[in-house]
């Protein structure tokens, strides 16, 4: 594992501390709703801390800046990672995050921009997120914008048909200003991808569409980081990264396991949990 | 009616270099103006509807004002759910316009009739629903929706009610356009088979019997005001050509009903919640499937009892 040098955005010291903390906070979120999807949370803890925490250039403190670069969640159901990134880099209270899944809250289980700061797109259901974003693109591509489009997919939302509708697109228009981030865990909603509708030679399928492809551990910040600031860069090629992931990433339970797509973490579990996320970190989250 | 609302999208992109128009790889020999005066406002996404809609949903968060282009159901049905989650809910400035109302394709069959799509775009929260009855009408309508902006939908048959001088009364968006005034009953229409109820109105005034003549080209959001004011007055037939359920006549149903009028009469044609399974020309359909001029006239006899 590496480690990705430079200052973190938020109050976190570190990008491993910033991704243990997210966990703690989503770990927390999804049990006082008991919700769904810790593990695809998880998935996703390290690219989004690296996302948030380092890469994507955003201004908390203004949203709505015209020049940040955009980030999508196109797998909407890891919401409560999105909120957790966000609120750990200062786009609004973490005290906030309490609301996650309750009544009347708008931090729903998939996620929202409505009365949000810093979500750009709503997303729940599979498929939308990579066109949106191509679309976010095409808008910079015209205005001759700099800054870039992030969109981050699930595997098993790669069997949805409009993502390949939108890979076309991007490639024929070589639009470089947009980076799709695959969440390569090999597990989706009932069974492992491999044995639910397999996508291997995954990554030869994207470059066969046009697509300038870098394989990374999904988990190893060091190469996160530098295989998301490389694709800043414009090669008339839009970029995917496929992140070798692994789901419930970060407890040894959770880990590898469909049962956490659904279940949440309570009483003994979730302290547990709790427990082996915190002792890495010495966290006072949660 | 197809050339005007391009006419009118031309002559709003010649001022606004944010308007751009996406087509889903159809519109021979219509956009290639537009294509080539506006190249940078122009994108063909292929045989594609749903990443043609998330497109503009993109486009269109970056402050473009987009129209996405198919005809049929594919500009609406196919990417439902990204008109709904994407363009809705984000309130987005974006219009799908499908070319091919009711059975403007006859000939085509099923796929190509655009029979649900009223009452299945009528049923989205923020989406404005329009069906002009004549090319005039669907030219005016092209550039008020541009200045509304906001997500909506513009249905755009291959006939025309043949109105288009008619300028008695200009059409204003979410506002009833009357075309011909009686006291005895009216005819409020969408599209252009409102050329059928001016047909019936013509044999009806024969027989002494005077009709209104309306089209409600905004089916949404509906002239509830003016509807009940005729509901007060006189029997109201409604005239689409859409399926019976959740179109016009569910619309001017619902605004009637809920404002507890008495209306003297009521009756909806339109096509009866089946789906065709023959082909035939605009015209030949309407008899079939019992939403012509001699329908819509016995219809209108038997609702004032006199037959």
């Amino acid at each position: 594992m590496t480690t990705a040098t430079g200052a973190t955005r938020g109050d976190c010291e570190t990008l491993e501390e910033y991704a243990q903390n997210l966990r703690l906070h989503a770990l927390a979120m999804t049990s006082r709703g008991k919700s769904s999807h810790i593990g695809s949370v998880f998935s996703i803890a390290d690219i989004l801390a690296v996302l948030y925490g380092r890469v994507l250039n955003v201004r908390p403190q203004e949203p709505g800046w015209d020049q940040r670069d955009r980030f999508i969640l196109s797998k909407g159901h890891a919401g409560a990672g999105v909120y957790a990134a966000l609120a750990l880099a200062g786009f609004f209270p973490v005290e906030r995050l309490k609301d996650h899944y309750q009544n009347g809250s708008q931090l729903s289980g998939h996620v929202s921009h409505k009365g949000v700061p810093g979500v750009e797109l709503s997303t729940g259901s599979l498929g939308h997120g990579l066109g949106v974003g191509v679309g976010m693109a095409l808008a910079a591509q015209r205005k001759a914008q700099n800054h870039r489009v992030v969109v981050l997919l699930s595997d098993g939302e790669c069997d949805e048909g409009s993502v390949w509708e939108a890979i076309l697109f991007a490639a024929h228009h070589k639009l470089d200003n947009v980076t799709a981030i695959v969440d390569y865990n090999k597990i989706q909603s009932l069974d492992l991808v491999a044995n639910t509708l397999g996508l291997e030679p995954f990554a030869d399928k994207w470059s066969a569409f046009g697509w300038s492809v870098t394989e990374v551990d999904g988990h190893d910040h060091g190469e996160l980081a530098t295989a998301l600031e490389a694709t800043a860069s414009r090669n008339g090629q839009p970029n995917v990264v496929i992140a070798h992931t692994t789901k419930g990433k970060g407890v040894s339970f959770m880990e590898r396991s469909v049962l956490w797509h659904y279940r949440s973490a309570q009483g003994d579990e979730f302290d547990a949990a709790a427990a082996e996320l915190k002792g890495r970190t010495e966290s006072d989250v949660v | 009616m197809r050339d005007h609302f391009i006419k009118a999208l031309t002559a709003e992109a010649e001022h606004n270099s944010d308007i751009v128009l996406i087509t889903g790889d159809l519109g021979f020999s219509v956009l290639d103006d537009f294509a080539e005066r506006f190249p940078s406002q122009f994108y063909n996404s292929g045989v594609a509807e749903q990443n043609m809609t998330q497109l503009a949903a993109g486009l269109a968060l970056e402050g473009a004002k987009v129209f996405t282009y198919s005809i049929g159901n594919f500009t609406t049905l196919r990417c439902l759910e990204q008109i709904r989650n994407d363009v809705c809910y984000h309130n987005l400035d974006v219009t799908a316009v499908a070319v091919g109302g009711g059975f403007s394709y006859g000939q085509l069959g099923m796929s190509h009739f655009a029979t649900e799509d009223l009452a299945i775009l009528r049923a989205l929260p923020a989406m404005t629903v329009v069906a002009p009855s004549d090319r005039r009408e669907c030219e005016l309508l092209t550039h008020q929706l541009v200045k509304m902006g906001g997500p909506a939908y513009l249905r755009i048959d291959k006939g025309s009610s043949g109105e288009e001088d008619n300028e008695a009364s200009p059409p204003q968006l979410g506002k009833l356009r009357t075309l011909r005034t009686g006291d005895d009953l009216a005819l409020i229409c969408c599209g252009g088979i409102l050329a059928e109820a001016l047909g019936a109105a013509g044999k009806l005034a024969d027989r002494g019997i005077n009709a209104t003549v309306i089209s409600a080209h905004t089916v949404k959001p509906l002239d509830g005001e003016a509807i009940v004011e005729l509901a007060r007055k006189m029997p109201i037939i409604t005239v689409e050509e859409h399926n019976i359920t959740g179109g016009l006549g569910g619309a001017v149903a619902e605004t009637i009903l809920s404002a507890s009028v008495q209306c003297p009469g009521f009756a909806r044609i339109g096509l009866g919640d089946i789906y065709p399974e023959i082909v035939g020309d605009q015209q030949y359909l309407r008899n079939v499937y019992k939403m012509d001029a001699p329908v819509i006239e016995n219809t209108a006899l038997e609702l004032l009892g006199s037959v």
